[in-house]
């Protein structure tokens, strides 16, 4: 089933803690297959915007279509399967510490095994081989039967990736998947992302707080300030005067380096990462 | 200050004095000639203990059952604690919390000498009885313990499973159980060390063990097996604080 | 990518015997268990068992609440209370000369070389020894024993506790004065003073607090455990409970039940009390 739209969001409000609009007004539709990344400043509401579409938060105001439904509207078990075809990479992974990262992945797929196959998988981890293949990708597949706090913060949100992967799910969506990463492996990383993200035909929503990154793998780019849209672009039509207005509080551009992003205001911007 | 700590001595001292009266303990007579000289012949009838082969193969075996109580009771009850602890730490909504607060209360309130009582009579004499009566007691202890560990516990695993469309009790085996597992391990050998101690003298009503023994050997007034009967429960005593104190250590 | 290579032909997981074993392990371990403890639930549904059980358990409502009775009830629950006040008094008495000569802090023989140290040694570890003694042995078993010395009755569980807690809060205090007075009882005793002098001035002061706060919770133990030693012999409620439950008086039994978990209810509260304002 393919909807005409992988995500649509309309007016989408969201309060916190009272009376601060964390999303206001979002309008956003993304078709499927498409693979987009948000940037902006921290505390744009990046986050928020990407938990009301993993369905972890319900919009105060507006409305939301994921995958042809509007998650709210149905039934827990029909929001279940919903779920199921919605993957969430997480800034941190929540692993269980004591948990083996064969299992962490497999875990993935939890929504679409039947209850026996998941209890009998703990004891006996059922599909090895899926879950080598995806961390191999990640170039992780010798910590297979690793400890989950056995790994590094880098290695656990590669875990966390591969675990998404094997969930095979119609849309991921990653919320700042590579912050732990050094800067080439992060580059690295997106780009198995994005390319996986192709390959597979899966809309790809990302929010990175890397401006090279986004501006490297991803063909469009919507810019988030003070919970709204900034602009909504194809990456080529991105110039520094709109990422330096995006980003005037924080006074520079974030990038992998961490230094300034070095950009002359008449060119499109090039990424020092995808020469 | 001062004048606090000697007027709370002084009340001290009135009500030990008023608990005594209360009691008409009479130390002069405990302490006269002629029950001193029965008390010693009392102790004196215990030694030596009995050592015989045959008493001593039957000790192994009343240890062996002192034991399987404590473990089997253990085990059980780390079982339906976790079963109650979920719906006491919330997970089924408000109404389901009350009630399995309140039965926790319950069966940790009451001691598991008053359980094995009532056990001798649902299931008869025997250590079945005795091992259900440390299971209900050691119930409501771990109940409660599981469930403030699953409240203590990081929501997030959870929650990204049950985001990712994973059904409740998979979610349970995947993220919150490996989350508080190690924790109710430790909380459930800890109680394991008291049961032990508990299950050498839960026979004194009947409910099988060491205890059992001893009471048995007291009424036939055979003080020698006795002896030898009270010896073996301080050994193992014994034995467990210094297992524990091991442990402890090589865990700290 | 090298997804093709990492496809191992026949992928095995490398903690399958581990976990194997520890499976097997348990089960060994189980089976014995379950044979010793004789564990039959179907004796829990059978028929003699199950009238025995459910007339009891009907008569708990309602419970007996006759004026007779409950001044029965009273005066057992204030003998609990005073077998509770006596027995922690006494255990105090065993405890302190006890808890004085064993600790480590007040050993001459930590700041070198002492005059008869092997003496003093043979002194302190005989009374070490007999203070396990005292606190291995479960208030429970001493009172069983005591109720054929000296009859069924308070006294017995008065002395129990003497016995036992005697033991555990003379381990106590002394790991307390090891933990609170170490420094000013040394420099007493490296200045000369003896023993018992370096103890009242040097190590009683810093370590009351905890001491009253420690016996204060062990008096509501001592209160829970006079109840339990009741169920031999030893007096108070629990001898009272333990009487109507073998005459399957369930109206009796529920009523001393009751009071039970509100009489440990209260211990707890003012012990809860006592040891907060302490703190």
């Amino acid at each position: 089933m393919t909807a005409a739209v992988a995500l649509a969001l309309k007016r989408l409000t969201v309060m916190r803690e009272g009376e601060r609009r964390a999303l206001d007004g979002v309008v956003l539709s993304i078709r499927p297959g498409e693979r987009v990344a948000v940037i902006g400043p921290s505390g744009a509401g990046k986050t928020t915007l990407l938990r009301v579409l993993a369905t972890a938060l319900r919009q105060t105001d507006g409305s939301v279509e994921i995958l042809g439904t509007d998650p709210w509207a149905l039934d827990a078990g029909a929001r279940r399967r919903l779920r199921a075809r919605i993957g969430l990479i997480h800034q941190a992974p929540p692993l269980p510490p004591r948990q083996r990262v064969v299992t962490a992945v497999l875990a993935g797929r939890l929504g679409s095994w039947p209850l026996w196959k998941a209890l009998v998988s703990l004891a006996y981890p059922l599909d090895m081989a899926g879950a080598r293949a995806e961390l191999a990708r990640l170039d992780l597949s010798d910590r297979l039967f690793d400890r989950c706090d056995r790994l590094s913060g880098g290695q656990a949100q590669r875990v966390g990736i591969a675990r998404v992967l094997y969930q095979q799910p119609e849309l991921i969506l990653a919320d700042e998947p590579v912050s732990a990463l050094d800067p080439a492996l992060a580059n690295h990383t997106v780009g198995v992302l994005a390319a996986e993200a192709q390959a597979r035909g899966v809309t790809l929503f990302a929010s990175l707080h890397a401006v090279d990154l986004a501006l490297a793998h991803f063909p469009r780019i919507v810019g988030l300030r003070d919970g709204r849209v900034a602009f909504d672009l194809p990456t080529e039509q991105i110039d520094a005067q709109r990422l330096d207005q995006l980003y005037s509080q924080e006074g520079y551009l974030p990038t992998q380096e961490g230094r300034p992003f070095e950009a002359s205001r008449n060119r499109p911007l090039q990424s020092p990462l995808c020469k | 200050m001062k004048s606090a700590w000697l007027a709370g001595t002084a009340l001290i001292l009135g009500l030990v004095w008023a608990s005594a009266a209360f009691l008409r303990l009479d130390p002069a007579g405990l302490f006269a000639a002629g029950t001193l000289g029965a008390f010693g012949k009392f102790v004196g009838e215990f030694f030596p203990p009995d050592l015989s082969a045959p008493f001593l193969s039957q000790i192994a075996w009343g240890t062996l059952e002192t034991l399987a109580i404590s473990a089997v009771a253990t085990l059980l009850a780390a079982l339906g604690g976790i079963m109650i602890a979920l719906p006491a730490a919330g997970r089924f909504g408000p109404l389901p919390q009350l009630a399995s607060r309140f039965v926790l209360n319950a069966l940790r309130s009451i001691p598991e000498l008053v359980f094995a009582a009532l056990m001798v009579l649902a299931a008869g004499l025997g250590p079945f009885a005795g091992t259900l009566a440390l299971a209900l007691h050691t119930t409501g202890v771990l109940g409660r313990l599981f469930a403030e560990a699953l409240e203590n516990a990081p929501s997030e695993p959870a929650d990204a499973l049950v985001n990712s469309g994973a059904s409740r009790v998979s979610v349970f085996f995947y993220a919150t159980l490996p989350g508080v597992l190690p924790q109710c391990v430790a909380y459930s050998l800890y109680r394991w060390e008291i049961n032990i101690r508990m299950a050498a003298v839960l026979g004194f009503v009947g409910a099988g063990g060491l205890g059992q023994m001893l009471y048995v050997s007291l009424s036939l007034f055979h003080s020698p097996q006795a002896c030898s009967v009270i010896l073996a429960m301080l050994l193992i005593v014994m034995l467990v604080d210094e297992a524990s104190a091991l442990l402890r250590r090589s865990m700290a | 990518m090298q997804v093709a290579a990492a496809l191992a032909p026949a992928e095995r997981d490398p903690a399958r015997w581990a976990r194997v074993a520890i499976v097997t392990l348990a089960l060994l371990l189980l089976w014995p268990g379950i044979r010793l403890t004789e564990f039959n639930p179907a004796a829990l549904v059978d028929p003699a068992n199950l009238r025995v059980m459910g007339q009891f358990l009907g008569q708990f409502f309602p419970p007996a609440l006759s004026q007779e009775f409950l001044l029965l009830v009273g005066r057992s629950t204030l003998e609990t209370l005073a077998i509770a006040n006596v027995g922690i008094a006494l255990a105090f008495l065993v405890a302190f000369p006890l808890s004085i000569a064993t600790t480590a802090v007040l050993s001459q023989s930590s700041l070198g070389p002492a005059r008869d140290a092997g003496l003093r040694r043979a002194i302190r570890y005989p009374l070490r020894l007999f203070v396990i003694l005292l606190r291995g042995i479960p208030e429970l078993v001493w009172a069983l024993l005591l109720v054929r010395a000296v009859g069924l009755g308070a006294t017995a569980g008065v002395l129990a506790l003497a016995i036992t807690y005697g033991g555990m809060l003379a381990k106590v205090y002394a790991e307390i004065y090891e933990s609170t007075g170490t420094r000013a009882a040394r420099a007493l005793m490296e200045s000369g003073s003896g023993r018992v002098q370096a103890f009242f001035y040097g190590v009683l002061p810093s370590s009351m607090r905890e001491m009253v706060s420690y016996t204060v919770y062990r008096w509501e133990c001592a209160v829970r455990a006079s109840v339990i030693m009741g169920f031999v012999g030893a007096g108070g409620l629990g001898q009272q409970l333990e009487l109507s439950m073998r005459m399957l008086n369930g109206a009796e039994a529920c009523t001393f039940l009751a009071t039970f978990l509100l009489l440990v209810m209260l211990a707890d509260a003012v012990s809860n009390f006592f040891r907060r304002a302490l703190a």
